[in-house]
């Protein structure tokens, strides 16, 4: 079954958007899984590589941008909800900056 | 958003004196206030929100790179640094490893698009290895300007 691929759709809830400190956990997350391929896609956007920090901030994901995640490889739906975890998280914690 | 509409051209070096995070992070906000920017104590509360941020995780993203940043409301737009370290600096990394260039950001409160999409333009230079190689070979700020320019252009 390693082949394959999981899919889910996610809108962007944080007010910030999906800023530096959500992408930094996603990817620390992704290569969690350093067998699975992640890909992070925007509508009309190539998709992009889920373990890179340059290629995430490509996104531009604002509050309310839906976006896809994929993820192939062994424990590959492990990682999709691994992942869908940590992007849905709140990194704005009152008081705390928030990029 | 291209890189050269925010980094500030007086506010560019080609070789870093510091040698520890802080260091690096006071050297590029005093280049930021010499250049004009930010007035009484603000420097000083720029350092220390981006310190503070520093803390939460840090903006090291690996391959030799990282992008301190911070709000503030001393500024009304996005107002960025470049910064080359020659020997790299130890800068807690996601890979571990030295930083050479730094971009610093600061954005205005409350403007997650602009700070979103200044990541987007950092992100399209960064990920040109010749391009941040170039940035490394600099020999002055001068040279690291006309590069930011002409990948903007490209």
């Amino acid at each position: 079954m390693t082949g394959e691929i999981h899919r889910q759709a996610v809108s962007i809830a944080n007010p910030q958007g999906f800023h530096m400190r959500p992408m930094a956990a996603f990817v620390e997350a992704a290569n969690r899984y350093p067998s699975c391929v992640v890909t992070v896609t925007r509508a009309g956007m190539a998709p992009v590589n889920g373990k890179s920090m340059l290629m995430l901030m490509g996104l531009v994901a604002e509050q309310g941008t839906d976006l896809v995640i994929e993820v192939s490889g062994p424990r590959a739906a492990e990682a999709l909800a691994t992942l869908l975890q940590v992007i849905q998280r709140n990194y704005d914690e009152v008081n705390e900056p928030s990029c | 958003m291209r890189m050269s509409e925010f980094v500030i051209r007086e506010a560019i070096s080609a070789n870093l004196s510091a040698g520890q995070k802080e260091g690096v992070i006071r050297e590029m906000v005093e280049n930021l206030r010499l250049a004009g920017y930010f007035k009484g104590n603000e420097s000083e509360d720029v350092v220390k929100a981006i310190l503070k941020r520093e803390l939460l995780s840090s903006t090291g993203i690996g391959d030799g790179v990282a992008i301190p940043h911070a709000k503030h409301g001393s500024v009304d737009r996005m107002v960025g640094a470049v910064a080359v370290a020659p020997a790299g600096v130890p800068f807690d990394s996601v890979d571990n490893d030295p930083v050479f260039v730094f971009v610093m950001l600061v954005s205005p409160q409350e403007r997650p698009s602009e700070h979103l999409r200044a990541l987007e333009g950092v992100s399209r230079c960064l990920k040109d290895k010749t391009f941040v190689q170039s940035l490394r070979n600099a020999a002055n700020p001068q040279q690291i300007w006309d590069l930011i320019c002409n990948h903007d252009r490209a």
